[in-house]
């Protein structure tokens, strides 16, 4: 674990959806990272005033690269700088990767479900990279039910979409707003029926890995209990705010 | 001071002298939790502090509730860096909850339902310095922020304070709790950033 502050490079900015985009850094010395980690980013401004958020790592990388995925948030302090001015060839503040609950570990055979709610999906691809890197491979079945609010706000699409070519990956889509158009899919919020029909049946014993919204997270997470799936396989990952419920 | 990002100002209120260092304010109460919530009923409630000679201290809910409560106002800091100013709970305090118990060990693992763990020194505890809060804000203590009682140590990172506590171990020596085998710092102040390992 690297817990102090150390200067990471800015190598590569992808615009992922209107609102969010993906950094890939440098950090010297590192040495490869856990899915579902997280660092914490800080920004210092001209007269020394700083600010620190903490944003989860999207890839699986082996060296001393990283990628963080950050959506914009309407009343951001550090996001839209992150999203709209950091460009290639800038230096930032890092620290970590940190974590080591809400990770995926590769020698784990045990089926897994991973529930996403918008950008919640990000420690969540950490783990299909990583699953899908996996080498000697990985057999456990990996399944993602990924809430947005449209098409266009999925992270991802096509990776995601290559990935799940393979039969050990399969990814549900539930569209709250605004579905694929000619799809005749109506967009509705997650709920207990939808939920219980798209995840790994209770027999299949799967670890569960949820990030999201607080609201949505709280929910989902309850529904889960209370269709029998054990609260201990449960790890859940709430990202602050006061998002929308699923 | 570290790396200038040109063109970043961020929102100014790091003057606020209440707020440690690597700390911003949040308006909200955002909820941080490892797992699902657990819902326990009060009348399934019970506290315990469990001494090292096997002494168990009971109080069930209604128990609980006749002893003497304190209203308190506190800042709380979460290590994941948000910080919330002036934030009212009531509850027991534990100078009252130890008043009649026997022990000589210096550390105490709290237990929550739900399996959750974090280590805190009998000090920090002790001299009006922790509570059992179940009422936030004048309302119950919702489920997802602890209730139907958490600990509450302001003084420490929340991580401290848990959740749906359900019960204090006397420990001899100090042992890593939930978060502090996951990385986290063993005694976690705020005022000097010990947020990791």
């Amino acid at each position: 674990m690297r817990t102090g502050w150390n200067v990471a490079e800015v190598i590569g900015v992808t615009q992922e959806t209107r609102t969010a985009r993906t950094l890939r850094l440098r950090l010297p010395g590192l040495t490869g990272h856990r899915p579902g980690q997280h660092v914490d980013v800080r920004l210092t401004a001209e007269d020394g005033y700083t600010a620190v958020r903490s944003y989860s790592v999207a890839s699986a990388l082996p060296g001393d690269e990283l990628e963080l995925t950050v959506e914009e948030l309407d009343d951001g302090e550090v996001s839209p700088y992150l999203v709209h001015q950091v460009a290639v060839g800038d230096q930032l503040e890092v620290r970590g990767p940190v974590g080591g609950w809400f990770v995926w570990d590769p020698a784990d055979p045990s089926p897994v479900q991973l529930i996403a709610g918008g950008s919640g999906v990000v420690p969540l691809m950490a783990m299909i990279r990583a699953h899908a890197a996996a080498s000697p491979g990985s057999t456990a079945p990996f399944r993602l039910l990924y809430s947005v609010r449209s098409p266009d706000s999925g992270y991802y699409s096509a990776e995601l979409d290559e990935l799940a070519r393979s039969p050990l990956l399969s990814v549900t889509y539930v569209y709250t707003r605004e579905a694929p158009a000619g799809s005749g899919i109506t967009p509705h919020r997650l709920d207990a029926a939808t939920l219980l029909a798209a995840v790994l049946p209770v027999d299949d014993h799967p670890a569960f890995f949820i990030c999201g919204a607080t609201a949505f997270v709280e929910t989902v997470a309850d529904w889960l209990v209370r269709a029998g799936y054990p609260a201990d396989r449960i790890k859940t990952e709430r990202y602050g705010g006061t998002g929308s419920r699923p | 001071m570290g790396i200038v990002s040109p063109g970043f100002f961020g929102r100014r209120r790091r003057d606020d002298p209440a707020l440690p260092p690597g700390q911003y304010l949040t308006e909200g109460f955002p909820v941080l939790s490892a797992g699902p919530t657990p819902r326990i009923a009060p009348d399934e409630w019970e506290f315990t502090i469990t001494t090292e000679t096997d002494q168990v201290h009971r109080w069930s809910w209604d128990e609980f509730l006749a002893l003497k409560q304190d209203d308190v106002t506190q800042d709380i800091h979460c290590v994941t860096s948000w910080s919330k100013l002036g934030t009212s709970w009531r509850g027991v305090s534990l100078d009252t909850l130890f008043e009649s118990v026997e022990s000589d060990c210096e550390f105490t693992m709290a237990h929550s339902y739900g399996g959750y763990t974090t280590n805190v020194p009998l000090d920090d505890l002790l001299g009006g310095k922790a509570w059992i809060a179940h009422e936030f804000d004048g309302e119950t203590l919702e489920p997802a922020h602890g209730g139907p009682a958490r600990l509450l140590v302001p003084h420490l990172y929340f991580w401290k304070s848990a959740k749906w506590v359900r019960g204090l171990e006397m420990l001899r020596q100090d042992e890593p709790g939930f978060w502090e085998s996951n990385g986290y710092h063993m005694y976690g102040d705020p005022w000097r950033e010990e947020r990791y390992w």
